[in-house]
């Protein structure tokens, strides 16, 4: 491979890990943290885009459509988690998978509803429209590195606030032993309806700033499901910095696998995750 | 007059519940009380949710213009429609099809849009020798390998509008093409299609590259592409990976250097959302809503008054699948338990479709022209034919 196309299928694969992180960080707080298996993590990713294609439309602005869907995204968050998840945490895990299931089927069908079947289209931004030129006859759209940088952005500021802050210290708490965690006086009801709206907000946004790039469609939340929840895997359940190295990892496994086994590309992910749950059964950087 | 009613299963009737709970009333689901005996029974399977639910509602809406233009009735015979949705599950097509075929006991079996689902439904109809009509499932074996007396097919095979762009690719002096597609039967069949063409003529296939169904994304083929420098490049995307498809291939800043080439569905039904980035793409296909023809003018002005949009070529090929039977039906004057003599009628049916006219190979699939569109101010502008009255070969099929 010529030198300078192996550096782009680098950045190929670095930009679609990082896109993968902002993807799966949602359910880094739900799943890894809060301990929740949220199998409606890709319907919350489909109601971002969906949320954010009309009031963009509405707004006829993105930057205001976004914000508008974001309130409404972690609304419904808390919401779900008032009236639904909070009587699942001492029950099995097999009770969250079916109503988070349930949450899919009732999340695609009032899509549906509301929006209708046909696919839509998020124009990029216009501040964002430009693109670099690579080489003669390829450019790299401006938007893609600028959602680059944002991932990197969204994956610091969630790493220094679970590691680093008394919130942080609380939902750290909490995770580990939630009657413990009451008894000292944390206000654990609050904190799991704050923890799992910010998730759904995570993966709202997620869906949102890809809405551009990618395209608007019933379902599309649920072709993303499977590979966030190897990305949290991978990483290491309930670590920040596991599922950034491990979206970086499939990134670049799966851009490279592309190019150079095709024939093997729609497993190779797989086989990585198989691997590196041979090598450390709980992930690169699982909590003790 | 027809009916509609919906055959309940656990989701759909969930899906009602819910419906009825936000006070919307879930559309066409009109339970009747007992059928009628002199009606005769078409049972439309097709999906009405999922990724497709867009595609069964046009065809679904095609025909039941057909049979309005017609009164309700077709050859005298009332009509009643029992619809089931597919879900696009090619794990449930052979129970469902026999739940409308053994259960409902339709007289004539419509479907669907999902390839594997469809190819369920044929070997469902052919077990019950069952009347079938695909109205859009571009599967080959379905009118070749498998084909048979009962089973015809109103939409297209996906050889057919990638063929004739072999022929305009070379015509237009490319020699070096590379082919992207989704790894699955209709992706491969479509390219297999072109391919079939171009080198036939002495055009040379750079790279077939395929990519895992249905993954959308593509920056490492793009790159790829970008390295071989094609004189172009054709593909077969549908959906929303079509609308990504485009949107990506423009903001790599290929489309100015390297053409881009597609089966039609590529930008069918995809342009509002591709927006600037589908102008100038080129693509094969036996529709366009921009034909300038009597039929299509009227057909899309009734379509428009009776839904509130314009019609797609899913609509047309539900239109027609409505008219096909038509022709069986007025043959035998409604009668259809003369089953032999229907069939040899819409063998040698000719329909003034809104497409143009269409008539039936012997693998009794359809026979039409296919047309060479350019994406121009956000329309599949018609440039031209790309092939006349175009054949599938059938490959396997003995009939």
């Amino acid at each position: 491979m010529d030198p300078t196309f192996f550096l782009i299928q680098v950045l190929n694969g670095l930009q679609y890990g990082l896109l993968l992180f902002l993807i799966a960080s949602g359910l880094t707080l739900i799943f890894g943290i809060m301990g929740v298996i949220n199998l409606a993590h890709g319907a919350f990713y489909m109601v971002g885009a969906w949320l954010v294609w009309w009031f963009a439309g509405q707004f006829d602005s993105f930057l205001l459509g976004m914000l508008a869907a974001l309130v409404l995204a972690a609304a419904l968050g808390w919401v779900i988690e008032r009236t639904l998840i909070t009587v699942l945490y001492e029950r099995e895990h097999l009770d969250q998978v079916v109503l988070t299931y349930g949450l899919i089927l009732v999340l695609n069908e009032l899509q549906r509803i509301l929006f209708g079947t046909d696919v839509q289209g998020v124009p990029v931004p216009e501040q964002v429209q430009g693109s670099l030129r690579l080489t003669e006859n390829l450019t790299y759209p401006v938007y893609r590195l600028m959602l680059a940088g944002i991932c990197l952005l969204v994956a610091v500021a969630m790493y220094l606030v679970i590691q680093r802050t008394r919130l942080g210290m609380w939902i750290r708490a909490s995770a580990a032993n939630r009657e413990v965690a009451a008894t000292l006086g944390i206000n654990v009801r609050s904190l799991n309806a704050l923890v799992f709206a910010a998730g759904t907000a995570l993966a709202a946004f997620a869906g949102m700033i890809a809405a551009p790039i990618s395209s608007v469609y019933p379902g599309m939340g649920d072709s993303i499901i499977v590979i966030s929840f190897v990305v949290v895997v991978i990483g290491g359940i309930g670590s920040v910095k596991g599922a950034f190295l491990g979206a970086l990892a499939i990134g670049l496994a799966d851009t490279f696998g592309r190019v150079l086994l095709p024939e093997f590309s729609s497993f190779l992910v797989y086989a990585l995750m198989a691997a590196v749950l041979l090598w450390r059964p709980t992930g690169l950087f699982a909590r003790a | 007059m027809y009916r509609f009613k919906t055959v309940m299963k656990r989701r759909t009737a969930v899906k009602a519940t819910l419906a009825f709970g936000l006070g919307l009333a879930a559309a066409g689901a009109l339970p009747s009380a007992s059928s009628a005996a002199e009606q005769v029974k078409v049972g439309l399977m097709l999906p009405y949710s999922g990724t497709y639910a867009a595609l069964g509602e046009a065809i679904t809406n095609g025909f039941a213009l057909a049979l309005e233009e017609s009164g309700g009735a077709l050859a005298g015979r009332d009509i009643e429609i029992v619809r089931l949705d597919d879900e696009s599950d090619p794990g449930k097509a052979v129970s469902n099809a026999n739940r409308l075929i053994k259960g409902e006991n339709v007289d004539l079996l419509v479907g669907t849009v999902h390839s594997g689902v469809a190819m369920g439904m044929v070997k469902a109809a052919r077990d019950s020798n069952t009347l079938m009509i695909i109205p859009n499932a571009g599967a080959g074996p379905a009118t070749g390998a498998m084909c048979a007396p009962n089973i015809f097919r109103t939409s297209f095979t996906n050889w057919q509008p990638a063929y004739p762009m072999g022929d305009v690719a070379y015509d237009r002096g490319y020699r070096n093409v590379v082919t992207m597609t989704w790894k699955y039967g209709a992706g491969e069949e479509a390219v297999g299609g072109f391919k079939e063409a171009f080198t036939k003529r002495g055009g040379n296939i750079v790279k077939e590259i395929y990519v895992p169904f249905p993954n959308v994304e593509w920056q490492a083929e793009l790159t790829e592409i970008a390295s071989l420098k094609p004189d172009a490049v054709f593909v077969f995307f549908a959906g929303g990976g079509a609308v990504k498809f485009v949107k990506d291939y423009a903001a790599a800043g290929l489309k100015d250097s390297v053409p881009l080439l597609g089966s039609g569905f590529l930008t069918d039904g995809t342009l509002h959302a591709q927006g600037d980035a589908a102008e100038g793409v080129l693509t094969t296909l036996h529709y366009s809503e921009e034909l300038d023809t009597p039929q299509n003018t009227a057909f899309q002005a009734a379509y428009q008054q009776k839904f509130g949009k314009a019609a797609d070529v899913y609509a047309v090929q539900g239109y027609d699948a409505a008219k096909l039977f038509e022709v069986g039906l007025a043959a035998v004057d409604g009668d259809i338990s003369r089953r032999d003599e229907m069939i040899e009628a819409m063998r040698a049916a000719k329909l003034d479709s809104p497409r143009g006219e269409i008539s039936f190979s012997k693998a009794q699939n359809v026979v039409q022209d296919i047309y060479l569109r350019e994406v121009r101010n956000g329309k599949n502008a018609v440039v031209g034919v790309a092939a006349e009255a175009l054949a599938d070969p059938a490959p396997g099929c003995r009939m």
